[in-house]
């Protein structure tokens, strides 16, 4: 395959961000517009529109960089392109304010690079993010693409591609951490006529997306990397599951697909190498459980989504009983660079037993929220304050939360863990996918085990009773706490449970369960016992627990309130101070959001007003 | 009828796509209705039993009709810390519907999301594919109205 390099004879490219989030605001009608506006000024034979993937800093979108400089323009308007275009693209002066601006004190940051969200990040997996368009293959092949599956192909022997992802130390991203050269081999040495390969992109956790930013900016790399395990394994014949919540991906995969099967990369003979091998791409129908392996494998069957015990394992009777291999979207990514640039340096980057990077979404109270690569054991700290910008309005960090619904919440006094598989699960978290959710003191952390425990209870396949029931009772037992009926033992009960919960279920959805409130009740135990003896919410969250009122001496009678209520529980006179009925009231919380900054008079107390 | 049989051409009558053959039959149809699942079970001889323990053990099947508008909150992780739930209480409240039900007069179906993915645009309400990214309680009625207009 010769090597086609990207077309650079344009003055500058302008990189338009087209992940599902800038896409939400609106970034196509800012293409469409650039496009325009450039034309206007007779610039498209210099200035070209690019669309890519997603940037990772969708809190800042619609997000256009301009190459080669890297002027990094963010949240743009469509009014903002002919200013846009005529100063920057004509005149050569970069417009200041449609920069990155850290704080109200701080000037613009002009380059990409330098800003603190984008310099602590070290990119393997996402190297090619907000660089190429992922629907044309020939970008992802200018930048190294398909080089290294030609050389596993051509140069290669099995046993050789998988001696190297062992030695890289390159372990499963989708949550366990399972060795995934091990994996390889064990499903190499399986003996069967038929095997398979499948990539799970069912990245069911709330508050991760990781994978679907992968699939959406570079979707190759997943293909690239899926090939080469399967010459490694011996199949012939590879899927990619990814949940229907996921339009943009699906989209992207197929047209990537398509064309890989255009350029010969895919499909019979594989560069001539004598090889073959397709994939076909699978949409989810929206139950968690499925990115569970084997109930994964059972819904690609179409067949109900539930677990099956473990061994057999996969690699031994996977997809129709054939030996499988699934690894998840980020693992399949780290595979071609992995063999491109050798096992010894992936090695060298992370922790003595967590090799590599590792993507997070970092998101809920957090300034800079988006997708972040960083290399293992870099601490929490450093996410949060130096990549993350730390928590927004001045408030006070309390948890970030791991894992999903199967992690836990790491307190505070954690926050310089370095971040690996073991150091989290020892917190009594997981690494998980890589959401990281961020809470603040605004948070009530009963509330957030209640969540999540409702989360699983709703997604429990129902297969063992200790999931079914066990979940369904801790969330009965939450529930009461945040509704203020909490009663003295309940912190026991859950603990007890939540063990044998852990202890009795099949899969990973039961094993896990219990971990949100374990942790809660571990770090956060204050907060139990104040809603329980005090009927007291301290973070003013559950609604049992609070009231709103209005301050009598911050309250200027402006009438704002009153009028926005919607169940008219708000009374008094224009320019008197106004009272809230706390009967008529529903605690939607509006009069909290229209009183004029400047006044500040609706507040929310707990325990509630009698 | 003649729908149906594309779709289960598109599949090659093959049993073991029966979860995208009932994505599509939904996409076109906009719920999976009985009498076309019926079919679908004559067809593919497959027991009307395993066809409804599918549509109803995934979240994305629905077997009642939806309204025109299909409003679908997220209550993801990164939505619930800022606010999810209240956003979903009113739109409840100003639907006069609990999530999952459609409204009397058709025009809205009210649906949650563990999660898309979007988290930096969180609480987020969808509503037809169109994304309102930091909707607040406040801003509840304005996107409801924007929709119920178009049909007045």
């Amino acid at each position: 395959m010769k090597k086609k390099t990207v077309n650079r004879e344009f003055r500058l490219d302008l990189l338009v961000c087209a992940g599902t989030g800038c896409v939400a605001n609106h970034s196509y009608e800012i293409k469409e517009e650039l496009g325009k506006e450039i034309n206007r000024h007779g610039l498209q034979k210099e200035v070209r529109v690019i669309t890519t993937g997603c940037n990772g800093f969708c809190e800042r979108g619609p997000i256009v960089v301009v190459q080669p400089d890297g002027i990094f323009y963010q949240r743009l308007t469509k009014k903002d392109v002919p200013y846009l275009v005529e100063e920057h693209l004509l005149k050569g002066r970069p417009v200041k304010k449609l920069m990155y601006i850290p704080s109200p004190e701080e000037p613009p940051v002009p380059k990409m690079m330098d800003i603190g969200f984008f310099r602590h990040q070290r990119l393997i997996v996402l190297k090619n993010r907000g660089r190429i368009d992922p629907e044309n293959i020939e970008e992802y092949i200018g930048f190294d693409g398909y080089q290294t599956l030609e050389k596993a192909l051509t140069k290669m022997t099995p046993e050789k591609i998988i001696a190297e992802i062992k030695a890289s130390g390159l372990r499963g991203r989708g949550g366990a951490g399972f060795p995934t050269g091990l994996k390889w081999e064990l499903c190499r040495k399986t003996r069967s006529a038929m095997k398979y390969i499948v990539c799970n992109g069912d990245e069911g956790d709330p508050g991760a997306f990781m994978d679907r930013s992968v699939l959406e900016a570079d979707p190759h790399a997943v293909i690239e990397g899926m090939v080469i395990g399967a010459r490694a394994i011996g199949a012939h014949k590879g899927f990619i599951y990814v949940r229907k919540e996921y339009p943009l991906a699906v989209k992207r995969v197929k047209i990537a697909l398509a064309q890989a099967e255009e350029y010969g990369l895919l499909g019979e003979n594989i560069l001539g190498s004598g090889f073959d091998f397709s994939i076909d791409v699978v949409q989810g129908a929206g139950a968690f459980v499925c990115g569970e392996e084997t109930a994964l494998l059972a819904s690609i069957e179409g067949k109900v989504g539930r677990p099956r015990p473990r061994p057999p394992y996969p690699t031994e009777s996977g997809l129709w009983d054939k030996p499988t291999n699934i690894n998840n979207v980020e693992t399949w990514a780290n595979v071609p660079t992995i063999i491109l640039r050798g096992a010894k340096w992936f090695s060298s980057i992370g922790t003595k037993g967590s090799k590599g990077t590792k993507i997070f979404s970092l998101v809920g109270k957090i300034n800079n929220t988006g997708l972040v690569e960083v290399p293992m054991g870099i601490t929490l700290r450093e996410i949060i304050n130096d990549v993350g910008g730390g928590i927004p309005g001045g408030k006070e960090f309390k948890a970030v939360q791991t894992g999903g619904p199967s992690g836990g919440c790491i307190p505070k006094s954690l926050l310089d863990l370095p971040i690996d598989y073991e150091s989290l699960t020892k917190a009594g978290s997981m690494m998980g996918s890589g959401g990281m959710i961020v809470m603040d003191e605004d948070t009530c952390m009963v509330d957030i085990a209640r969540y999540f425990l409702d989360f699983t209870l709703h997604e429990s396949c129902g297969k063992c009773p200790s999931c079914r029931l066990g979940t369904k009772h801790m969330v009965q037992i939450l529930n009461r706490i945040t509704e203020g009926k909490g009663e003295e033992g309940d912190i026991e009960f859950l603990e007890d449970i939540g063990k044998n919960v852990k202890l009795a279920s099949l899969c990973g959805l039961g094993q896990t369960a219990a971990n949100p409130v374990l942790t809660t009740i571990k770090y956060f135990r204050d907060e139990y016992l104040a809603h329980i003896k005090e009927k007291r919410c301290p973070a003013l969250v559950c609604k049992s627990l609070i009231s709103y009122v209005i301050d009598a001496e911050l309250c200027s009678g402006c009438t704002v309130c009153a009028k926005n209520c919607p169940s008219d529980a708000i009374t008094g006179e224009p320019k008197e101070i106004y009272t809230i009925d706390q009967k008529k009231c529903t605690k939607c919380g509006i009069c909290l959001t229209v009183c004029p900054p400047k006044f500040k008079a609706v507040k929310k107390v707990s325990p509630p007003v009698k | 009828m003649k729908k149906v049989e594309n779709i289960l051409h598109k599949y090659g009558h093959q049993t073991s796509r029966i979860i995208q053959i009932l994505q599509d039959i939904q996409v076109e149809f906009n719920y999976l209705p009985k009498e076309t699942l019926e079919y679908i079970s004559q067809r593919l001889r497959m027991p009307m039993s395993k066809i409804y323990s599918i549509a109803t053990f995934y979240a994305g099947f629905s077997l009642n009709p939806r309204g025109k508008h299909l409003c679908t909150v997220c209550v993801g992780t990164a939505c619930h810390v800022r606010g999810a739930a209240n956003v979903l209480d009113r739109i409840e409240e100003r639907l006069g519907i609990k999530s999952g039900a459609t409204t009397p007069d058709k025009l809205f179906t009210l649906e949650t999301v563990n999660c898309l993915g979007a988290c930096a645009l969180a609480p987020i309400v969808v509503i037809d594919g169109e994304y309102h990214g930091q909707t607040t309680v406040n801003k509840v009625d304005v996107v409801i109205d924007k929709y119920e207009k178009k049909d007045s």
